[in-house]
């Protein structure tokens, strides 16, 4: 049996570093990884990139001792569920733990990736001063620091290429952080901070714009005035991916005709984003470019149908599209019209809660797109009503959608024209659908549409379910089908223990589970954590009712996060999480 | 080892321990749904009052964006009542009550302490007066921007002062001393 693998010893290792240098996927390294132990130790010692989807997965010594050349880092922190206020502020997903054992082991890192995670000020401080080789800072979705950290980073992170805020929250303590930035500094590609509230100095970021010649995205906040957004084209033409200011000002015949021409001289934009605040004397401005666009984000843009169209209409070109449900259906049958190249579509609700002003965006609208863009295959919709004869027709126009995420805004909405629930329509998705990964699940649906998910989803990655099922059996079909399930995440929906016991198992080949607002009893955790060591069970009450220690085995659980692990429970719980 | 199935099964539980109902959105029976003429109706679990009550989290949208949108809507409310006035309350360290003033009506920093002067006479002894010549003087006016700091009043131009103030508030000199340090 030893001499089947002996030809893997026949070349040094320098020789297997070099082949699987040029394994670009994870998945494949981690494959490589299990052949014989020669490989595993070759390809561990040599990966340069490593991605941690759940930061508590693994203790942070002893990711940095298995994979001590690794130049670039991912590590993702909170539950998804976060992001709507579901996760308990304190939970965790603190980055002092990482960043330290980083700093110690990894002193050659040259990209950090963090992800729903709480990065402090110290923590930012100790990154600017442990790597003396840092390009790359991406926070997204992050909070716990402020732009005092960011001064650190911009003051003493001499090759920097990156900086990326995206969506996260962001103390402002120190208001012009970005005259750290040093003089000799030249070397920024991105720097994207669009998600900072406050005032930031426009001649600070021309001056900084001005010498970094490398200057490809650009993502200002809301902060930015119009006019100062010419300056900033004008010193930086090279620009790919802009993200405006906000995008009106008084009425200013010269000022439109200055903002055009610097627009129309950055020959290589190819992405669109911000329009805070649009003014429609200045959205025109724009369309001298728009056939080059390959991405647009109007996501912010509160101006009406037809000015979308405009805008819209004229980009040929256009792969990904964000867009409030302003743009109704007759604008997206315009999209589907002019923008065939079209591969991703998010549409956001403009009033998801009032609905005061009904806006007329329906199933019709997603219907168009689907027919008209044959290289769709990523959607996120927010709507206020569905048919399944819609989500059928969809299914057979799109077999090639990996990612589709429906939100019905109003639970437990019916078909509104047969009154039915939507298992039909989604099963239609999903039967049809082979490839894909991603599905978000809304409106009223019975244990019919798991039945169907579980048996057909086969490459289903991550589930979103909320205010569904009829009982056990809807979460059962999923946790004992999906082969390839990597994160479900569960709210309101009348799912209980048996499901979860019954499955123990399927929940250690998966990343996490969350579940809140479900009938799922702290006996069941108790039991689940007893049999399944690699797992975490941490149970969240935050209504106080005393140590969860003490309680029954019939006492309700609010929200239960489950994940595997080989760390072990983690040591950083606050007072309403705990770990059975 | 008391099994799973023991402890599901309905008994009497010690007072005040909850009783194992289930937390789940529990579904009526389509045809027993009332839901088809209210649509406002929106069952969240376990809590029963079924009116507009908003849900946590529902629908799922990121806070920044949700704070983004009504920071937009009442944005754009505002804008429009331009020719109304531009109303900030007024307070005085010491004073028993607030008052409001309309920055419109002042051209400039000069016309403002003047009505400031003459509104708050009856409060203060000396003068009212900017940070600059505080002689005599026991007063200075500052004010509230838009991100909530506080700021001494006469160093942005007036227009800028004016879309960027929030109330104003007349403090007692040597209270104001911290502010001309603050960065």
């Amino acid at each position: 049996m030893v001499g089947r693998f002996r030809w893997a010893a026949m070349f040094p290792d320098e020789v297997w570093e070099h082949v699987f240098s040029f394994l670009t996927s994870d998945g494949d390294r981690n494959a490589a990884a299990l052949v014989c132990r020669n490989w595993n130790r070759i390809e561990r010692r040599s990966r340069k990139r490593v991605f941690v989807g759940n930061c508590y997965s693994v203790a942070p010594t002893v990711a940095v001792r298995l994979f001590p050349e690794v130049r670039a880092a991912v590590i993702k922190g909170k539950p998804h569920f976060a992001d709507f206020n579901l996760v308990p502020s304190d939970w965790g997903g603190g980055a002092e733990a990482w960043v330290e054992a980083m700093a110690e082991g990894w002193p050659n890192l040259e990209e950090l990736r963090f992800k729903r995670m709480v990065v402090s000020d110290d923590c930012l401080d100790l990154i600017a001063r442990s790597f003396k080789n840092f390009k790359v800072l991406s926070l997204v979705s992050c909070d716990g620091f402020s732009t005092s950290g960011l001064a650190a980073i911009a003051a003493n992170c001499r090759h920097l290429r990156e900086l990326n805020l995206r969506e996260s929250e962001v103390e402002e303590t120190c208001l012009n952080w970005i005259s750290h930035f040093p003089e000799p500094f030249t070397s920024l590609v991105a720097l994207d901070i669009a998600c900072l509230e406050g005032e930031v100095n426009a001649s600070i970021l021309e001056r900084l714009i001005s010498r970094c010649s490398n200057i490809m995205t650009l993502r200002l906040n809301h902060s930015v005035p119009l006019e100062r957004l010419v300056g900033l084209l004008q010193r930086a033409p090279q620009l790919m991916d802009l993200g405006t200011g906000k995008f009106s000002a008084r009425h200013n015949p010269q000022l439109f005709s200055r903002l055009e021409s610097a627009i129309v001289g950055c020959k290589n934009l190819r992405s669109l984003s911000g329009f805070w605040e649009p003014g429609l004397t200045y959205l025109p401005a724009v369309y001298s470019i728009c056939e080059g666009l390959t991405s647009l984000n109007l996501n912010y843009a509160t101006v009406q149908n037809p000015e979308l169209v405009k805008i819209i209409s004229r980009c040929k070109n256009l792969r990904r599209l964000l867009v409030m449900d302003l743009i109704e259906d007759s604008g997206l049958v315009a999209v589907a019209s002019s923008c065939k190249l079209l591969q991703e579509l998010r549409v956001f609700p403009s009033d998801p809660y009032d609905a005061a002003e009904p806006v007329s965006l329906t199933e019709h609208g997603l219907v168009a797109v689907s027919a008209g863009c044959p290289m769709l295959h990523s959607v996120l919709y927010f709507c206020r009503q569905m048919t399944n004869a819609a989500l059928l027709t969809v299914a057979k126009n799109r077999p090639n959608l990996t990612c589709f995420r429906l939100c019905i805004i109003e639970p437990h909405t019916r078909d509104y024209v047969t009154q039915e629930p939507l298992d039909t329509g989604f099963s239609a998705i999903v039967e049809s659908c082979k490839d894909l990964r991603r599905l978000s699940l809304s409106g009223l649906l019975t244990d019919l549409v798991f039945k169907s998910i579980g048996a057909s989803a086969n490459y289903l990655e991550m589930l979103s379910i909320a205010f569904a099922g009829d009982g056990d059996m809807g979460l059962h079909y999923i946790l004992s089908g999906c082969k390839n399930l990597r994160k479900l995440e569960i709210r309101d929906c009348p799912f209980g223990d048996k499901p979860l016991l019954q499955n123990a198992s399927k929940l250690e080949t998966m990343r996490s589970l969350w579940m809140s607002s479900c009938s799922v009893t702290l006996g069941a955790c108790r039991q689940l954590a007893r049999a399944m060591p690699r797992l975490n069970v941490e149970v969240i009450n935050e209504s106080g009712r005393g140590p969860l220690a003490a309680q029954p085995d019939n006492c309700p659980v609010e929200k239960l996060y489950i994940y595997r692990t080989i760390a072990g429970p983690r040591t950083d719980t606050p007072q309403c999480v705990w770990t059975v | 080892m008391a099994s799973y199935v023991e402890d599901t099964e309905l008994r009497l539980g010690l007072p005040g321990s909850d009783a194992p109902a289930a937390r789940g959105s529990k579904r009526s029976l389509p045809d027993q749904d009332d839901e088809a003429g209210d649509e406002s109706c929106c069952r969240n679990g376990g809590s029963a009052s079924a009116a507009k009550a908003q849900v946590v989290g529902w629908p799922p949208i990121r806070t920044y964006r949700k704070n983004s949108f009504q920071a937009m809507k009442t944005e754009t409310t505002t804008v429009e009542p331009e020719a109304s006035g531009l109303y900030v309350k007024v307070s005085m360290d010491g004073a028993p009550y607030l008052r409001k003033i309309d920055l419109k009506v002042y051209k400039g920093y000069m016309e403002l302490k003047e009505a400031l002067d003459s509104m708050f006479k009856c409060f203060s002894q000396g003068e009212l007066s900017r940070k600059e010549g505080c002689n005599g003087s026991e007063y200075v006016i500052s004010y509230e921007d838009k991100d909530g700091d506080l700021m001494l009043v006469g160093d942005v131009p007036w227009d800028m002062f004016t879309s960027s103030c929030k109330r104003l508030r007349i403090m007692k000199e040597s209270e104001a001393r911290g502010l001309e340090f603050r960065q």
